[in-house]
């Protein structure tokens, strides 16, 4: 009996017991549980990157619609004389119908067949042809009287039905498009009329009204986060090292830079919405600084990224052994000359690399810049100086994501997870950067 | 721009001011630098600094105090009948404000001259129209009181401005020729520079205390404000949250915190085990390839921009959840539980896969910091790798890991992006994860966008709301801090 349960739970080297087999199921288990975190996190990370480039690369395609429009001088210009002030006065409802025309002929052109009356032939267009032929005809005066051939944007609906999002299921509640137009659309693919090619406009342009997702880009608000950038770079840069190299090298150890050092660190945790806030009440509300404008975004994003830049600076700054102090010492160096001269050019990659990460960290923030007003309304101005860059109202580029998001056109969701691409180039780029920069000057000492 | 100029004069002045004070340095050792008490360059840098910082530093200080000393002196000039309660100042301030910068925009756009404005009386013109022509909408009309008012505000202001450009400037010139005429060759430049870089150093360092100190002024003095206007009692202790423009809202914590705090428990039963099984498999099984592939890659889940994880949960996760949890007859489950996108359950998963790198490196850290003593003992004793990680790493590495559980819990707590566009706008207690509820942070977010008048409790809440939120994260903080600290000491 005993003999029994023994041989039970006794194995041999060559039988395990089962006691040991219940041992090693739970150790392959354990192991497996750990693999299948690894795995789930890299799942997730490869479900969000695929989300992201197939729904946005489309914002980078554009359809475009080439006609030929004639500029009649009897609807554009009827004293022919070309005075800037009398082409002015002929508002975009003026244009519309030399377009309307222009669909017109093409139908005929290619001797289709539809019953689409003129006005739904213009359907096909974006909202903002007319505008587009008014600036060609107020810059260029002189060629009012020729056909030229133009190449409008077409609308949102169409282009859409191009990439597979608008289906001619999809728009049976759908006043802006109907069945018909569609299948003009159709023939006019295959004639070669309408084609879908590269929209440089989406990564140079400014944003569009809600009602012309087609004409909406990332242009402006690139370049309101380049403004953003350069105040964090010019106050954060000088601001954080400075605070790293009195705290690292100089800072006598007492309570006085202990509260600093604690109190660097939570800076670092503080929720960034919080520093909206800050910037709210002490730049817009007291300060009187322009709404909206980059300066104060870049002033509350400076605020955000000093914790990281001094907590990176710092650690570059105590990876220089003290030897080289010593030795700049020793040879009759004051120790702001040692520091100056031999410590901070030693650490400088260091410092280099944590101030990428820190803007790269300030360049995708979004919260605090919602507080001081950089979303809600269209940047469609580019700035033209550096002090308009900087006080203008402007938007910045996850600012404007998330403005397309909130949206109620579907066509602009492409052009959200598009941004979106646009900012993890940058990021990316920046990263890529930083490593590049610790890998290439790091040195182990 | 003025000030942009005068910058720019300032930063000329003193790059001249350099290659002066260096030039005539060595003109006083007639060219024999080892005469010289410093090297020649610490000349140039001692008139340049003494001309430029004092400068820079008042032209600072008189930005900063100018507004508050024109708007005490304006607040003062208005009759107290016009704003009977301290808090109708500030709005009769931005009025008076506004007519103040619609004056400027009528000049520099040559519509009305300085004289005439001096004769503006609001009983011959219509000011609020003429103003609405320029594209400044006032929002009443304009009392006599309010147009002398902006008067003066318009005439303080630039004599102010006038007073500034001239103080600064003296500041400036004094500084260059008072360090001009020290430069000699037995001055001691090296030893006054240094000392004035060791200042700007410490001015650097202190200016992370003062943001600190601004954030929480900021907040307290609104929020302040704020129980002023509104019963502290219900802020902490009432039961809905119904703000109302038109006054008598009930504006209570409690239904965003249990919305805040709902999100950041499923956030993170999402993030811990997955964190925590990762970062234990990454120390403890991985080879030092696959940590070296598997470890940036999990990293970068961390640098996505949270605007990025909102997108997705607006767009794919909530859409998903619709078709899993919705839709009726249509839906995967055929349940008609879930009606719109937004909900606490898109929310937390989306947030929760943001967490996992936080709470796998901090893990990872702690984990490799447990000695391999503890390990070798057990290992030695028969134990399996598993049974090892169970009954004697993760109890060591206990404190830690629940350190680092609070800080990816402080960082759910304040995040906002991600419940802003994922968790809705409804504030309600309900333990139903697929409805919308919404949080502290999406609620400062929607309280501050807009026209934000500072005289209303609706607006003033989001101040009380960033202040307890600030209070929160910071104890957790602290408490983790705190936490890991005491733990790696006993392992040191």
């Amino acid at each position: 009996m005993s003999n029994h349960s023994l041989s039970k739970h006794r194995g041999s080297l060559l039988t395990q017991s089962s006691n040991t087999k219940k041992r090693n199921a739970a150790e392959t288990r354990f192991k497996a549980y750990g693999m299948a975190a690894i795995a789930f996190s890299f799942l997730m990370l490869a479900i969000l990157v695929t989300t992201i480039f197939s729904k946005g690369m489309g914002a980078f395609q554009q359809t475009f619609i080439t006609l030929e429009v004639e500029l009649l001088e009897k609807k554009l210009d009827k004293k022919g004389n070309r005075t800037l002030a009398d082409l002015k006065k002929i508002s975009t409802f003026g244009y519309a119908p030399l377009i309307k025309s222009a669909v017109g002929s093409k139908v005929e052109e290619l001797s289709i067949n539809t019953a689409l009356k003129p006005k739904q032939l213009l359907g096909i267009l974006s909202k903002g042809a007319a505008a587009q032929l008014r600036d060609f005809v107020i810059a260029n005066p002189d060629r009012i009287g020729e056909t030229i051939q133009f190449r409008f944007l077409t609308s949102s609906r169409v282009d859409g039905y191009l990439k597979g999002r608008v289906t001619r299921e999809s728009i049976k509640n759908d006043k802006s498009i109907s069945p018909e137009q569609l299948d003009l659309v159709d023939l006019f693919i295959t004639a070669g009329v309408i084609e879908k090619t590269f929209n440089i406009d989406f990564i140079i342009g400014a944003d569009a009204s809600d009602q012309r997702p087609e004409a909406a880009g990332m242009g402006v608000a690139m370049l309101g986060s380049l403004s953003m950038m350069l105040v964090v770079l010019a106050l954060a840069l000088p601001i954080g090292v400075g605070a790293s190299i009195y705290l690292e090298e100089f800072a006598p150890k007492n309570w006085i830079s202990d509260i600093i050092e604690v109190n660097i660190s939570n800076l670092a945790a503080v929720p960034s919405i919080v520093f909206g806030i800050l910037g709210l009440a002490v730049f817009i509300n007291y300060m009187h600084l322009p709404m909206s404008a980059p300066l104060v975004g870049g002033l509350v994003l400076t605020l955000m990224t000093l914790p990281t830049i001094i907590i990176s600076t710092r650690a570059a700054l105590s990876a220089v052994p003290p030897s080289i102090r010593d030795a700049a010492l020793g040879i009759g160096a004051s120790r702001m000359q040692a520091v100056f001269h031999h410590v901070l050019p030693l650490a400088a990659p260091g410092i280099l690399t944590g101030t990428i990460l820190g803007l790269a960290q300030a360049l995708g923030e979004t919260a605090p810049l919602l507080l001081i007003g950089m979303v809600g309304f269209i940047a469609s101005n580019a700035p033209d100086s550096l002090a308009s860059g900087l006080m203008s109202p402007n938007s910045a580029m996850p600012a404007q994501i998330y403005e397309w998001a909130k949206r109620a056109d579907p066509a602009f969701y492409e052009r959200a997870w598009g941004g979106i691409i646009l900012l993890l180039i940058f990021l990316v780029t920046m990263n890529a950067v930083a490593v590049i920069l610790r890998r290439r000057f790091e040195r182990r000492w | 721009m003025a000030t942009f100029w005068i910058i720019i004069c300032l930063i000329l002045l003193s790059t001249a001011g350099f290659f002066l004070g260096r030039h005539r340095a060595l003109a006083s050792a007639k060219g024999q630098v080892p005469q010289l008490h410093s090297l020649p360059a610490y000349y140039g840098f001692n008139v340049a600094l003494t001309t430029l910082v004092p400068s820079l530093a008042v032209l600072a200080i008189w930005l900063l105090a100018q507004p508050l000393f024109v708007e005490t002196r304006i607040a003062a000039m208005i009759p107290a009948d016009l704003a009977p309660r301290s808090t109708e100042v500030g709005l009769v301030m931005s009025d008076v404000r506004r007519i103040a910068e619609g004056l400027d925009i009528a000049v520099t756009q040559g519509v009305m001259t300085e004289s005439e404005i001096q004769h503006l009386s609001v009983d011959t013109i219509d000011l609020r129209a003429r103003l609405g022509g320029l594209g400044i909408a006032l929002g009443s009309e304009v009392l006599p009181e309010f147009l002398v008012a902006a008067r003066s505000y318009r005439e303080m202001s630039q004599d102010g401005r006038l007073m500034m450009t001239l103080v600064v400037t003296l500041m400036a010139l004094v500084g260059f020729a008072r360090s001009y005429g020290q430069t000699h060759k037995d001055f001691r430049a090296r030893n006054v520079v240094e000392r004035g870089v060791m200042a700007l150093l410490i001015l650097a360092a202190s200016l992370a205390i003062l943001s600190t100190i601004g954030i929480v002024f900021s907040m307290l003095f609104e929020t302040v404000n704020f129980f002023g206007l509104h019963n502290w009692r219900d802020f902490f202790f009432g039961s809905s949250w119904a703000p109302d423009f038109r006054g008598d809202s009930t504006l209570s914590m409690l239904p965003l915190l249990w919305g805040t705090i709902y999100i950041s428990v499923i956030a993170l039963l999402v993030a811990v085990p997955v964190g925590l099984f990762a970062a234990i498999y990454l120390s403890e099984y991985a080879g030092p390839k696959t940590r070296s592939v598997a470890k940036p890659l999990l990293e970068i889940l961390a640098g996505i921009p949270t605007i990025v994880y909102g997108l997705f949960a607006l767009l794919t996760v909530g859409p998903m959840l619709v078709r899993i949890f919705g839709r009726g007859d249509d839906g995967l489950l055929g349940v008609e539980w879930m009606s719109g996108a937004t909900s606490v359950l898109t929310a937390g998963l989306v947030m929760g896969i943001m967490l996992i790198p936080f709470v796998s490196s901090l893990s990872d850290d702690i984990i490799n910091a447990v000695p391999q003593s503890l390990r070798d003992g057990s290992l030695g004793l028969g134990a399996t790798k598993s049974e090892t990680i169970r009954q004697v790493v993760i109890p060591a590495a206990l404190p830690g890991i629940v350190g680092a559980i609070l800080l990816a819990a402080s960082r759910a707590i304040g995040e906002t992006m991600i419940v802003v566009m994922g968790a809705g706008a409804i504030a309600k207690f309900s333990a139903n994860p697929l409805e919308s509820m919404t949080t502290i942070t999406t609620r400062i977010v929607s309280q501050l966008t807009g026209d934000t008048d500072f005289a209303s409790p609706e607006t003033l809440v989001a101040f009380a709301l960033g202040l307890s939120l600030f209070v929160l994260t910071l104890g957790l903080n602290i408490l983790a801090l705190y936490i890991v600290r005491t733990y790696r000491e006993q392992y040191d």
